[in-house]
């Protein structure tokens, strides 16, 4: 055996194209690149024999920690029990790292493979060099090359010296599904035992030496500025040693304990210039969007003509409020900043956002600005905002001290970005049988992205692409949106416009099966029973799925038997991120309010990953949107955020918690969405199950103010 | 500013504070035990809770004078080795998700299994009624509180959700 070079390995070979990135990516520069071999950036074996997979998305509770790494190591033929996971900050070798759009998994599904792939072939060349043996004659396994002739076998880290040396291959060859050992097994997580025993370090336990903690006073009203302020009180508690603006509309008091922060925030003095807003409430913006909805707006997906249609019209309309998705960690960033440089330990699904707007507010480069990945405790599209970041780095800036920003509950729940208020208005002409010859859906809602000033090619927000598709293969089909403007902070949140518009499409689908004395299930099955493809953007939704998730779903709540008395079922099915879903929900009226009992979740996502996180994604999706369905309103008065904490924006406990079965269509297509997919259809199948019990139809969410 | 000693996971510990700052503060930043967690600051999550004399409290709003003297225990010292059979039961159920509400809701699920060593149904629920959990794990809880209750004699047993075995994701192919 010839003796193991160390060689430095110096990665030169970019594979255009392959999604296989190459570079190295070094954690707080204590890692030495030295004796490693490290063929891309998500992947480093050293001599010890130890796999460290980084992951470069943020870690909000759906298990991207361990689903990420399963992928490459399943291709790296890697022993799982000597994986470690890393977590990346923002960087430059992994493209857009933003966490959402239940996204994480279906955009590094190749490159992971890829990467896991390119190690494997590298890692059984060097065995074969170092044994004098044919390539074809040694097989990657646990974490071994081996060599069955010889009965040879070498551990990973016993090659990495030798790997490092070789050229990276860029067409890999990747194993087909039915070979998988890791992928779609079902995994225990990696990150329960420090979550239970409160080891975690999620951004709000960051602890830097030196660190000052600040709390922020916001202008109550939407876009109002600071006027002035008197700190005089402030600076009479304990361990408050600065006040000041940060920014027009807000003003830090700074102090060495949280407590001593809140103290000082209660007796400051702001006054505030309250601005445009100060007359804004709920019903003004509600207006403003009916009054839009006699605009053209543009059309999101058109098949046929369903202008020229006749028979009879039936039409109804929708309406859904602001949320707020309120995680349980509350916002909260460390900045450190040092002159020529600031470092961020941010709970973030925008690693790269941060470095770009924190390194904008304070005068840096974004190559000054190190963004650390925390933990989160929930995100929900709540952190795909920098607020806090920039806010910490502000404040960090003007005292020369690392400083921890952190917001309360009421701070997140009325500074919060909101999920935006939406009408929807549902139209059909029928046929002689009652089903829609022509079906029109028009979404009349602010655009998130357009309101932070990104682009919205042709009037399309660039999330309904991902959330607002055909279900049904109706002839005449026509979708379109109309944006309005509003200035209430408009945020992603959970599913983002897939809530509102499988709302009022899911529930008007039922109104016309049972206004023409049809059963929902098998009046939709009819609306999907030819296969089809709907071309929409970069998806095209197939009828034979959506059949293939209702029918599934069907059989599983047992739909076709009577029901024990006094309890009722809705179904409902949309899709979103590319994936497919469908939800029966069985109910009892209790005190006029329905009490959920039992919820059969049938998703078609393509290839699963890990089982057991699936089911997590889909039952929380559907705690998440029960929440939402039944209570979840953000109100606008005089330019202020009515709600403030847990009692008046009550989330979900318990005591209302149905049980949830789900259930995954087998699939090996590629995998796609899954953190937000089973949000969608919960509340039209719940108001279908409110319908079928008391005969009356909800237009209007939340479920209990309506 | 007051000094004020607590007896916290079984060890003296002096602070000094003002003394109406609660509990969750002197546990998170002075003394740096920051498992205990904050989620609304007014009681209504569950979060913050710890054990006063056995008994769960939001720490959030009890003053830390209030408790002074008494013993107090986090989720850092509810056992004294090894894993409690709750945490092992969060872990055998794979209960968390981003796991920042969990650790109050061991300590409230630890308050309950104290008083009530085998819990129904609808125990579980009041006791647990008050901790939130935005990521809706709350049926595997009570699954991994009934685990515990039964001294986890179904350890090792895959766990039984509705979906096993029945919709094989991916399926039977391997």
């Amino acid at each position: 055996m010839s003796p193991l070079s160390r060689r430095e390995f110096v990665g030169g070979v970019v594979a255009a194209g392959a999604g296989l990135v190459i570079g190295f990516y070094l954690p707080h520069g204590s890692e030495s690149k030295k004796k490693s071999f490290s063929p891309n950036a998500y992947l480093r074996i050293t001599p010890d024999n130890k796999v460290t997979i980084v992951v470069a998305r943020s870690e909000m509770g759906q298990g991207v920690r361990t689903a990420l790494p399963m992928i490459l190591a399943e291709e790296l033929e890697a022993d799982w029990n000597q994986i470690e996971v890393e977590q990346a900050g923002a960087s430059t070798l992994f493209g857009d790292q933003t966490t959402g759009g239940s996204a994480s998994i279906r955009t590094t599904w190749d490159p992971m493979r890829k990467a896991g792939a390119a190690a494997r072939e590298m890692l059984i060349s060097a065995a074969a060099l170092t044994w004098g043996v044919p390539r074809s004659s040694c097989t990657a396994e646990g974490g071994q090359i081996k060599h069955a002739a010889s009965k040879q076998s070498l551990a990973y880290g016993q090659l990495v010296a030798k790997a490092a040396t070789l050229p990276i291959p860029t067409d890999v060859p990747l194993k087909q599904s039915k070979d998988y050992k890791i992928v779609g097994q079902r995994l225990p997580r990696l990150d329960s035992q420090a979550k239970v025993k409160g080891e975690a370090v999620y951004g709000i336990d960051h602890r830097v030496p030196g660190m000052k903690y600040a709390v922020l006073s916001r202008c109550p009203v939407i876009g109002g500025k600071v006027a002035g302020f008197d700190d005089k009180e402030s600076k009479k508690i304990s361990g408050v040693s600065y006040v000041g603006k940060v920014g027009d509309s807000a003003v830090s008091v700074l102090a060495d304990s949280v407590w001593g922060a809140m103290a000082g925030r209660r007796v400051l003095n702001v006054t505030w210039d309250e601005g445009p807003n100060k007359d804004l409430n709920t019903a003004a913006v509600m207006a403003s969007l009916k009054q839009a909805a006699a605009k053209k707006g543009a059309n999101l997906f058109v098949a046929g003509e369903p202008a020229k249609v006749s028979g009879r019209h039936v039409s109804a309309e929708y309406e859904l409020p602001f949320m707020a998705h309120a995680p349980m960690e509350p916002g909260n960033c460390t900045a450190h900043y040092q002159g020529t440089s600031c470092e961020l330990w941010a709970p973030t699904q925008v690693p790269q956002d941060c470095r770009d707007s924190v390194a904008q507010a304070v005068g840096l480069d974004p190559d000054q600005v190190k963004v650390n990945v925390t933990l989160m405790g929930g995100g929900f599209g709540r952190r795909l905002e920098h607020d806090y970041a920039v806010e910490a780095a502000l404040v960090s800036k003007a005292t020369n001290v690392p400083v921890k920003v952190l917001w309360t509950r009421e701070d997140d729940m009325r500074f919060s970005t909101y999920r935006p208020m939406s009408l929807h208005q549902l139209s059909a002409t029928l046929d002689g049988s009652g089903y829609p010859a022509a079906l029109t859906h028009r979404i009349i809602a602010p655009s998130i992205s357009g309101q932070k000033g990104m682009p919205v090619p042709n009037g399309v927000d660039p999330d309904l692409p991902d959330e607002a598709g055909p279900v049904y293969g109706v002839p005449n089909y026509l979708i379109e949106s109309v944006i309005v403007e509003t200035p209430v902070p408009l945020g992603w949140m959970r599913s983002v416009y897939a809530l509102q518009a499988a709302f009022a499409l899911e529930s008007f689908i039922d109104e016309l099966a049972l206004s023409a004395g049809k059963d929902p299930l098998q009046y939709r099955l009819h609306l999907l029973e030819k296969d089809q493809d709907l071309p929409y953007f970069t998806t095209t939704w197939k009828t034979s799925r959506m059949r293939g998730v209702l029918q599934l779903a069907a059989e599983k709540a047992g739909w076709s038997k009577p029901l024990s008395p006094g309890t009722f079922r809705g179904i409902a099915c949309f899709g979103c991120f590319s994936s497919y879903m469908a939800e029966v929900v069985e109910i009892t009226m209790e005190n006029s309010q329905p009490r959920v009992h039992r919820v059969v979740a049938v998703v078609d996502c393509g290839q699963v990953v890990n089982p057991r996180i699936l089911e997590q994604q889909i039952q929380g999706g559907i705690v998440y949107g029960l929440g939402n369905a039944l209570r979840a309103k953000i109100t606008i008065d005089k330019g202020r955020v009515v709600q403030g904490n847990f009692d008046d924006y009550a989330p979900l406990r318990m005591e209302e918690t149905p049980v949830v079965e789900v259930y995954a269509v087998p699939s090996q297509e590629s995998p796609t969405g899954i953190g937000e997919p089973s949000v969608p259809p919960l509340a039209p199948a719940l108001c279908n199950a409110i319908y079928a019990a008391t005969k009356k139809r909800i237009r209007v969410l939340p479920i209990l103010s309506s | 500013m007051a000094d004020i000693t607590l007896r916290v996971n079984g060890s003296e510990k002096k602070v000094s504070v003002s003394p109406e700052t609660p509990l969750l503060w002197v546990l998170r930043d002075t003394l740096e035990l920051t498992g205990t967690k904050f989620g609304c600051g007014a009681g209504l999550c569950g979060a913050c809770t710890v054990h006063v004399d056995g008994g769960p409290v939001r720490s959030c709003s009890t003053p830390v004078s209030q408790v002074a003297g008494k013993n107090i225990t986090t989720i850092e010292g509810l056992s004294a080795q090894g894993l409690h059979i709750l945490q092992a039961a969060w872990i055998a159920e794979e209960v968390p998700q981003c796991g920042y509400c969990q650790t109050g809701q061991i300590m409230t699920a630890a308050a309950l299994l104290a008083k009530t060593p085998h819990p129904t149904d609808e125990q579980i629920t009041q006791a647990m009624n008050g901790n939130l959990c935005r990521c809706g794990t709350y049926e595997r809880i009570r699954k991994a509180i009934h685990w515990a209750a039964e001294g986890g004699k179904n350890a090792g047993r895959e766990i039984a959700t509705p979906g096993d075995g029945k919709s094989e994701p991916n399926g039977g192919a391997r």
